[in-house]
């Protein structure tokens, strides 16, 4: 081998290899070990700001893990968080770039209310009947506002991600205008709170039967969240139609080649999408804060983006991850300065994609 | 030779080279010598080592052993611009341009003047005279895309001359060219050699080598078995030998053939390429069962499109195409593969598998809609990975497991994991484009014995390559494409025919096509 | 409503979206999508308030925001261009990483009282022109003057010099530049820095020039995604560019300005009576930028021109035969 090697300075030089098989073990180890750095790199950041990361970062498990009262409101925060982590999933395996589930899941949460506040469902409905109806509302709005992008998409060619994102504006100012013109109490930016039957039943409805959930607030909104887990886990890796998704997702050209029709599922997945995205919003306001009001969500939206991402699209792991950043966003609600959640959320999104590189190549230290 | 001066220095002289990449020797001690002026022919078959050996001249890769004088200077490149230093330049086969630009601004690419600003107009001036110089126009303002390939070939050798290149290399220029083009390429060489230029031209073609070349170097498996022969003291056959190494055998056992009735019949087939131009035009072909027909062509003639409009990849804009008794042009992919079309396309990894997902899942591609393994919108997944086992098994591929990423197989074995797939349908049709390209001799024979068993079971086989000696081992009927046209065909085609359908490829005779697609349609 | 103040108004914001988007062209150019520019932009204006507010120099400030997204920048290069990550996610993550960033520094900037703004003049010949004269050139912010030399210096780069002329060559054909002897991680670090530092100048001019002050993320209300919209309708040439981001600057102040007097041309005006279908009027912007993307969306495919060809594509040496 003379000469195929460059004479280098340094005794050790690093050599990155593809790697021909990866473990088993190795994505999930990188994914945590990118969510340490990226918690270290915070703590980085809240020193140079002079506040004081350790006694940060113990508040927020304090505040989101430290008893059951503060666990149950964690998963009060993950609930709309499952929703939207499934929506951003499913619409991600296609390589279909939803970055709208803010949007959606603000027009989801109007079409609920607007079952209710419009009158058509009243005070002599039964409860089940009437959040039922309120589910199917919010999934057709949130897929109505999904369906819009994407059918520009699939028919167009118009970059979805700009389209989701400037339609997510636009739902916040269609559903400000409701509020503010047409169904606010007292000039107030909220409406009038919905009737008893309207509302998700919490834990601490049973506190009668079981004392133990007296004050918890974790409500069924969390169970329609894991029924719907176990559905898009059935979709994606299931049913036909799941395969068409995983198909399209890694190779258009191929998938047109097995004769798969991509202009139909890129409007039906990107209505899943938006629909579970509307979902959340239905469940906030039927089972948080039982009114609609101008600003329903902390950019759970955007969270779920990072969230589908950390769960590596599979919608078991959007459950764990959901819990995560459920804890993330209560606890941090008290931190100052106010954008360390944001901050966190994106140092791992990043630390994340970066660390792919790991479960790709193989990076050696040879000796010269 | 009129313009190569035996008694001059050499160009180039290349002595004992050896390049070797994990498990082949790719050159093995090989000795080239070029002479100043000359154009010298690079002889070999695919996989021989010709490309290796001149990407080691040309600065790419390095060799492991022997030396390399350059103007009789020993020389070690780093880099291609090291060798561009020297004067030696190579003409890969995939263009080094950019669609967007014009001629102008590809030849200044890379290049140190201008430094900052450029003022175009002076330098489309320059770029004019340069070509006028070596009988080449171009308009400088032109777009590469707007170019056809001979005159982006026009524009590379452009580039190698403006930045003052004596030694160029080309790797199978002609491969891409319409047969007028490569005349005028060939011209153009002339006139380049006659300037004092040196050209090494890398081909495995045997009548362009004698047509084009003084003297030709043939390799076979890495080590050269001719080195420096004058074209005018050899002959074809003597060559073919040097290069295969045996009497060139055109036949392969084949079963006696057992023609059934039309599985497909294209009437009038006219359509566009991707850039919107005429890419067939009024083609007319029938398929029967159990034959293999060959379609014999210079790439980007129109066989790729053939094969788009049949498995409903591309529409039509005039023209039947019945199969199995119903018009299937203008439908979808999911028609054709429904009416039992079976389709192994020209690029394995980018249309034919999806690269991230397992061996299963890209063997369930066409068949997933389908009992058994559908069940409604259910999909058994537990059937597929056992279905799948036993097609790694049948057709050889090799993986650890079936949830192997089909990315990380090696080309033959992707190549057996389409065939799996799309032979596995007992398809009635099969459109079978390039399957051998890239693969190696064993791998080779495996795919042939694959096609030629689809034959005897039954399926009508259309059958495009870019090896000549392999259509003619394979096909029944062969039919010539030239510029989207059917332009002749021959039947039961032996050695014999070389000439005549090589001649056809090129444009060089048309002859009336004779035998079953002119038959009326009153037959089927 | 006087017509011209308006549109003088919108020339301002517009401005901002002009650098914005034009940092995005150069980004793209190289063949790197970088979605963080709302991010960008939201560090380049805390920054320079920031700066503005200690040091009362708004040239320091300029700098310190052009430097500070352009490090933002060359975060999502390194991600995207060595350890080959998708541009979209991490354009994604960028925006967040630089929402947040922002925040976490400009805590209590809100509160920190008013700034000294960057300079404003009247250009004195070109200003006399009627009509024209005093919406492009009477009493603007040095930026939307420093933003008109940038369109045809711009263009320039891109078609007349050498790097432009060798940035093409990245974003188009990568492989053929590496050939060519050209450094493509090279040029795509240094466009992606470059579109890095202009969306930092475009925060800069919200928070020194045209609405000054910090009002943490609602600052830039979602500009930088218009921006990147705007690139595709732009089709990737500064020209058009400069057209779409004025006129959707001039949409914003029309906007603001329409609900403000009670008659317009004489008649009662709507907006002013109800007050809540400035909601609807909020919505225009984004609802035009979907319409400019459907028409520039439906001209790409047509003439399949502008987009650069191996934008979002990462470039990997010697991955022959694939």
């Amino acid at each position: 081998m003379t000469g195929s090697i460059k004479k280098s300075m340094f005794p050790f030089s690093i050599k990155i290899e593809p790697r021909l098989d990866t473990p088993k073990w190795l994505s999930p180890l990188v994914t945590v070990g990118a969510v340490v750095v990226a918690l270290l790199l915070g703590m980085v950041v809240l020193a140079l700001v002079g506040g004081d990361p350790i006694a940060a970062y113990k508040h927020i498990a304090d505040a989101s893990f430290g008893d059951i009262g503060v666990f149950s409101d964690t998963l009060v925060k993950a609930t709309p968080l499952i929703f939207i982590g499934l929506g951003c999933a499913v619409a991600f395996r296609m390589k279909l770039w939803n970055i709208g589930a803010e949007g959606q899941l603000y027009i989801g949460a109007l079409a609920a209310s607007a079952l209710v506040l419009s009158g058509v469902i009243n005070a002599s409905w039964s409860p089940v009947l009437a959040i039922l109806a309120m589910i199917v509302a919010s999934m057709i709005g949130g897929a109505i506002w999904g369906a819009i992008p994407g059918f520009l998409k699939a028919k167009l060619n118009v970059n979805e991600i700009i389209t989701t994102l400037m339609m997510n504006y636009i739902a916040i100012s269609l559903v400000n205008f409701f509020v503010f013109a047409v169904w606010s109490e007292k000039g107030f930016q909220m409406s009038a709170v919905f009737p008893k039957n309207t509302w998700l039943p919490r834990l601490a409805d049973f506190a009668a039967q079981v004392p133990e959930f007296r004050g918890l607030t974790t409500h069924f909104g969390l169970v329609i969240a894991l029924v719907a887990v176990v559905v898009v886990w059935f979709i994606l890796y299931r049913s036909k139609w799941g395969y068409e998704i995983r198909l399209t997702g890694d190779n258009a050209k191929a998938a047109s080649y097995a004769g798969i029709n991509i202009v139909r599922n890129t409007v039906l997945v990107m209505m899943l999408s938006g629909a579970l995205a509307g979902l959340a919003g239905m469940s906030e306001v039927t089972g948080v804060i039982h009114r609609l009001q101008g600003s329903l969500s902390p950019g759970y939206g955007y969270t779920g983006i990072i969230i589908a991402w950390l769960a590596r699209l599979n919608p078991f792991g959007v459950v764990i991850s959901s819990v995560l950043f459920g804890a993330l966003i209560l606890a941090g609600r008290e931190i100052q300065p106010a954008g360390v959640p944001k901050l966190i959320q994106g140092m791992i999104l990043f630390m994340l994609i970066a660390s792919d590189v790991l479960t790709r190549y193989r990076i050696r230290i040879v000796k010269n | 030779m009129p313009n190569a001066r035996e008694d001059a220095p050499l160009a180039v002289q290349m002595r004992g080279v050896t390049k070797r990449f994990p498990g082949v020797v790719a050159n093995d001690r090989v000795d080239f010598d070029l002479r100043p002026g000359e154009i010298h022919a690079l002889l070999g078959e695919n996989g021989a080592g010709k490309s290796t050996l001149m990407t080691v001249l040309a600065g790419l890769y390095k060799s492991d052993e022997g030396e390399i004088l350059v103007n009789g200077k020993r020389v070690s490149f780093n880099s291609p611009k090291d060798a561009m230093r020297a004067g030696v330049g190579m003409i890969h086969q995939h263009f080094t341009l950019v669609p967007t630009q014009t001629v102008t601004e590809n030849i200044l690419l890379g290049m140190d003047e201008p430094r900052f600003l450029m003022r175009l107009n002076d330098y489309d001036k320059k770029m004019t005279e340069l070509g006028q110089k070596y009988g080449m126009s171009l308009s400088p303002k032109a777009k590469i895309w707007q170019l056809s390939v001979g005159e982006q070939q026009r524009v590379e050798i452009l580039k190698m001359l403006y930045r003052g290149v004596d030694i160029l290399i080309m790797d199978e220029p002609t491969a891409v060219l319409a047969p007028t083009e490569i005349d005028g390429l060939i011209h153009t060489l002339r006139t380049m050699a006659e300037n004092g230029k040196s050209i090494v031209f890398i081909s495995h073609k045997l009548n362009e080598v004698m047509r084009a070349a003084d003297r030709v170097t043939v390799l076979r498996q890495g080590k050269a078995t001719a080195s420096g022969v004058k074209t005018s003291e050899t002959s074809i056959p003597e060559l073919a030998k040097l290069m295969v190494g045996r009497a060139v055998s055109f036949k392969i056992d084949k079963a006696p053939q057992n023609l059934g009735k039309p599985v497909l019949r294209m009437e009038n087939v006219s359509c566009v390429n991707d850039r919107g131009l005429p890419a067939l035009k009024n083609v007319s072909l029938t398929v029967r069962s159990g034959e293999i027909v060959g379609i014999a062509a210079v790439a980007g003639n129109g066989q790729r499109e053939l094969a788009d409009v049949i498995t409903g990849m591309r529409k039509c804009s005039g023209g039947k195409i019945v199969v199995d008794e119903e018009n299937v042009a203008n439908q979808s992919a999911l028609k054709a593969i429904r009416h039992g079309v079976a389709h192994v396309p020209e690029d394995r990894n980018h249309v034919g598998t999806a690269p991230n997902l397992s061996i299963t899942d890209n063997l369930i591609m066409k068949s997933y809609r389908r009992a058994p393994l559908a069940n409604g919108w259910s999909l058994n997944y537990g059937l597929a990975k056992k279905t799948a086992r036993e097609l790694k098994d049948a057709y050889s591929i090799l993986a650890p497991n079936v949830e192997t990423s089909v990315r990380l197989l090696s080309g033959g074995n992707v190549q057996r994991t389409i065939l799996a797939r799309e032979l596995s349908a007992r398809p009635s049709l099969l459109i079978a484009m390039q399957p051998t390209r890239g693969l190696d001799v064993g791998a080779i024979e495996g795919v042939q014995r694959m096609l030629l068993a689809q034959r005897e079971a039954g399926a009508a086989i259309l059958l495009s390559s870019e090896e000549l000696e392999e259509l003619l081992a394979l096909s029944d009927r062969i039919v010539v494409m030239y510029g989207g046209e059917i332009v002749g065909e021959v039947q039961d085609p032996t050695e014999h025919d070389v000439e005549r359908i090589g001649l056809m490829m090129t444009g060089g005779k048309q002859q009336p096509p004779t035998t079953s697609n002119q038959q009326p349609a009153t037959s089927n | 409503m006087d017509p011209i103040i308006f549109l003088q108004a919108g020339v301002a914001t517009g401005t901002v979206l002009l650098f914005a988007t034009i940092g995005e062209i150069l980004a793209e150019r190289s063949g790197v999508l970088n979605l963080g520019v709302e991010g960008m932009m939201l560090i380049g204006a805390m920054a320079a308030f920031s700066v503005t507010i200690k040091t009362g120099n708004g040239w320091l400030g300029l700098v310190v925001a052009m430097a500070a997204a352009a490090l933002l920048a060359l975060l999502h290069g390194i991600v995207t261009i060595h350890f080959q990550a998708d541009q979209v996610v991490s354009g994604l993550a960028l925006t967040l990483l630089g929402t947040g960033l922002s925040l976490v520094f400009g805590e209590g900037l809100s509160k920190a009282g008013a700034v000294t703004l960057l300079p404003k003049f009247t250009i004195p010949v070109l200003s006399a022109i009627p009509v024209l004269g005093p919406i492009l050139f009477t009493d603007h912010s040095v930026m939307v003057y420093i933003g008109y030399a940038l369109i045809p210096l711009t263009w320039f780069y891109l078609n007349r010099t050498r790097p432009g002329m060798h940035l093409r060559a990245v974003g188009e054909n990568p492989s053929a530049a590496d050939a060519m002897g050209i450094n493509v991680y090279r040029t795509r670090y240094l466009h992606v820095m470059a579109g890095g530092a202009l969306a930092g100048l475009a925060g800069a001019t919200i928070s020194l020039a045209v609405s000054p002050g910090w009002f943490s993320d609602l600052t830039t209300g979602g500009l930088g995604w218009i921006a990147v919209g705007l690139v595709i309708f732009a089709q990737w040439d500064p020209v058009r560019a400069a057209f779409g981001s004025y006129a959707f600057g001039a949409l914003r102040r029309f906007i603001l300005d329409v609900q403000g007097p009670q008659t317009i041309f004489g008649i009662a005006n709507p907006f002013f009576y109800n007050p809540y279908w400035g909601f609807f009027l909020q919505m225009l912007p984004y609802a035009f930028t979907i319409i400019v993307l459907v028409l520039g969306s439906r001209a790409a495919m047509r003439q399949r021109l502008g987009t650069p060809a191996a934008l979002g594509v990462p470039y990997v040496r010697g991955e022959r035969g694939k």
